[in-house]
């Protein structure tokens, strides 16, 4: 039996809800990709009902199409290019006038509309009555209340989505009508558009292009290729500037609400006084003055416990179970015949994928909290909090969360800027979240501090390391919102939707959903790049002759120096010299690009020490006795500044959807830290340290 | 330019930054670009529409509810808003 296709785009209001809807609607036949060429998030989805194969694409959340935004944009032209059978608009019924303003203007683009009245719980739980029949009428496009998130309404709007396809595009009866000054200048442009067959007409209607022209969108002035089109807006759009002292395109606004204010005096009813909410008594404590920043650290301390402790016992887990994969596979080779294709298996692979793999309970643990904070709708309240002190540096307040994250691990951190709208605080939180010294690089100060540092000044060094990281960070975010990502000052505009309390379904699928989109993109560039670090370290290996007569951990020593890694390491020798540093120590680094971690094994495996981690004695001896406490506390000053690990790079590039981007993160902090280093290292030797 | 209320008191045109905690306004127009203007009215912010001020404090955000939202304001865009 062969089915029918068909499209349906599913729009709405931010906080309206549609991501349940769109849930409900495709279960879990979902994917999640990008529109070409941005770092908007397109999901598409896939359901059978009644003959037909539906393609759900859920658009971006936007409040309206104009051509201000991209993700506007975006949405309104997959509407008109696509083409989609049914457009359905998710609507928040407790909240009906200002969500219907979109549904307005699907109504001026004459699509085959339906209107899911989403979260008709609590608009019933407020007292609204609707007379749906009217409404529709009004309207023209079947209303279905819906209760997304407990999948409530689920067969009626299938039903009416069928019904609407099958019907089609209708001839609209009840237009949007805005008042007769402005109708008259619409027929003129209406008139001159047909007169002169502007090509958009191929892909727009004819009244809505004169709106928009009327309105001055950009997206359609700078396509009309008919000069003599743009000589009739021009004298219409003044005329209407004269006449109402305002913009075309505010009264067109007012006039849409005029027109949703009618609609809804008669269908309508509010039969309970609204009263003081719950809502309102939560705000008053958590936006409130004094209480505000308490609460709101709490529950990032809250976040920060869940997200590391809580994921320390699966991630050891996962760590001891990649060790016996290791030794299992290992054990295929008879002992002393193990060659390249074990290496590459034990060292190469299983440990590249390992080490991402470690990573997954730190990142689903994170977006578990991240998704019950954004859908209960605190973090509206978070981001009022902290914006006060977050827009010194020129950042939003939200940018505080993947900040703080970046304290414990820089990849969950980065990942974590997905709730930052505005491209330029997102790319600025990006690129300076790596100096928030994570985890991985508190090994090496574990190592280094107490080999040269007496008892009491160790707590000291480690607060100065830490708090050097925090300054670079917030001059750094400064420098960069003032050159690079300069804009004005973000039109700070949020709304604060309701409390709610998420359900379980909904926050897992979101948790599992990021999951996954780190495993396939971020994963598979780690793997790769992991790999090659293996054999930069391992090869290419010193001849039989050369290793004769040396004991396990001198054979190693040998292999290392012996390989790309090392011979690197000996090449800038010259280079860091000036840092403090020898062949020893860049070798090391460069090991160390795959993982902070690694740099206490690399360093042992040069010092001959065996393996080692950052509580080995020998190694601490060694140290203390080849180079000065300044040199020490200058390896951890350039180990904080540089990028902490390629999975960084990878994270980078995958948030920001370019290498270059990627790349400038990378050069700009091994800049950043070569200089400062070099400075305090000069500098120390200057006063005779 | 000012009106006069049933009670007879003046009402000055201001910016919203300037109204106090608990007080009921009526947006008059923003001093802002088309852009600003633009998302400001989708989000409900359109002439006439009456506007109750949340919290205003002295410095930070700026808390509003129009209809049955509420909103979040950076205080420069506060600033722009013109009220009576």
């Amino acid at each position: 039996m062969t089915m029918k296709n068909i499209t349906v785009a599913l729009a709405g209001n931010p906080n309206s809800g549609k991501t349940s809807i769109f849930n409900m609607l495709t279960g879990a036949h979902q994917h999640v990709g990008n529109y070409p060429g941005v770092t908007v998030e397109k999901k598409e989805g896939l359901r059978r009902y009644a003959g037909y194969e539906i393609k759900f694409v859920d658009l971006p959340g936007t409040y309206s199409l104009t051509a201000y935004s991209i993700e506007e944009l975006l949405a309104r032209n997959f509407i008109i290019e696509q083409q989609p059978d049914v457009v359905v608009d998710i609507v928040d019924a407790s909240n009906i006038e200002r969500n219907l303003y979109l549904a307005t203007q699907l109504i001026e683009m004459n699509v085959p509309l339906v209107l899911a009245f989403n979260m008709s719980d609590i608009a019933k739980q407020k007292g609204l009555i609707f007379d749906t029949e009217q409404l529709s009428r009004l309207l023209e496009a079947k209303i279905v209340p819906t209760v997304g998130n407990k999948g409530k309404g689920k067969t009626e709007l299938l039903n009416a989505i069928v019904e609407t396809a099958e019907r089609g595009k209708i001839e609209r009866t009840h237009k949007v009508s805005y008042g007769d000054e402005i109708e008259e200048e619409l027929a003129k442009i209406e008139a001159i558009v047909i007169d002169k067959k502007c090509r958009l007409l191929e892909k727009y209607e004819s009244r809505w292009l004169a709106l928009k022209l009327l309105e001055q969108d950009e997206d359609i002035t700078s396509n009309v290729e008919r000069k003599e089109i743009l000589d009739v807006v021009g004298p219409c759009i003044e005329h209407l500037r004269t006449i109402f002292s305002d913009e075309p395109e505010i009264i067109i606004a007012d006039r849409r609400y005029g027109f949703i204010s009618g609609a809804c005096k008669e269908t309508i009813k509010s039969t309970v006084e609204l009263r003081h909410s719950i809502s309102d008594a939560v705000d008053a404590v958590v936006t409130n003055r004094i209480l505000g920043l308490p609460v709101f650290l709490v529950l990032m301390f809250l976040v920060f416990i869940l997200t590391f402790k809580l994921g320390e016992w699966p991630m050891d887990l996962l760590d001891t179970f990649f060790n016996q994969l290791g030794k299992t596979i290992t054990g295929f080779w008879p002992a002393g015949s193990e060659n390249w294709l074990q290496s590459l298996l034990v060292d190469g692979v299983i440990s590249g994928v390992g080490g991402v793999i470690v990573f997954l309970p730190n990142i689903l643990l994170l977006f578990l909290a991240i998704a019950f904070l954004e859908d209960s709708g605190y973090m509206a309240r978070a981001a009022f909090v902290m914006d006060s002190i977050m827009h010194k540096i020129g950042l939003h307040g939200k940018s505080f969360i993947p900040m703080l994250i970046g304290f414990g691990c820089s990849l969950p951190a980065i990942m974590a800027t997905r709730i930052l709208e505005n491209r330029r605080n997102r790319f600025t939180t990006i690129m300076v979240i790596p100096l928030m010294s994570c985890g991985a690089r508190l090994t090496i100060y574990a190592l280094i501090i107490p080999a040269f540092f007496p008892q009491q000044w160790r707590g000291p060094v480690l607060w100065i390391i830490y708090l050097t990281g925090i300054i670079l960070a917030v001059s750094c975010a400064k420098v960069l919102r003032l050159t690079l990502f300069k804009g004005e000052t973000t039109p700070f505009v949020m709304e604060l939707p309701p409390y709610r309390m998420p359900t379980l379904k909904a926050i897992c699928m979101h948790t599992w959903q990021r999951g996954w989109v780190y495993l396939k993109k971020a994963g598979t560039i780690i793997l790769a790049i992991s790999i090659l670090l293996w054999a930069a370290t391992s090869y290419p290996k010193p001849s039989e002759k050369d290793l004769a007569g040396l004991n396990v951990q001198e054979v190693r020593q040998a292999e290392l120096i012996h390989s790309v890694a090392g011979r690197i390491g000996r090449t800038i020798e010259p280079i860091i010299q000036p840092l403090g540093f020898d062949w020893k120590i860049g070798t090391a680094l460069i090991g160390a690009t795959a993982a902070k971690e690694v740099f206490v094994s690399q360093l042992a495996i040069v010092y001959a020490v065996g393996s080692a981690d950052e509580k080995s004695e020998t190694l601490r001896q060694k140290l203390q006795a080849n180079y000065s406490p300044l040199t020490g506390f200058c390896v951890m000053l350039f180990c904080l500044i540089s990028l902490p690990c390629v999975a960084t790079l990878a994270m980078t590039k995958q948030e920001t959807n370019s290498w270059g981007w990627a790349l400038f993160q990378f050069a700009g902090l091994t800049i950043l830290a070569y200089i400062i280093t070099f400075g305090v290292y000069q500098f120390g030797r200057l006063i005779g340290l | 330019m000012s009106s006069e209320n049933k009670k007879g008191e003046q009402k000055q045109l201001r910016p919203l930054s300037t109204v106090r905690n608990g007080e009921k306004v009526k947006l008059v127009r923003i001093d802002a670009g088309r852009g600003l203007n633009s998302r400001l009215a989708s989000m409900g912010l359109v002439p006439n529409v009456e506007i109750t001020v949340i919290s205003n404090r002295q410095r930070g955000p700026f808390m509003l509810s129009i209809k049955n939202s509420k909103m979040m304001l950076g205080r420069g865009m506060a600033n722009k808003i013109i009220v009576l």
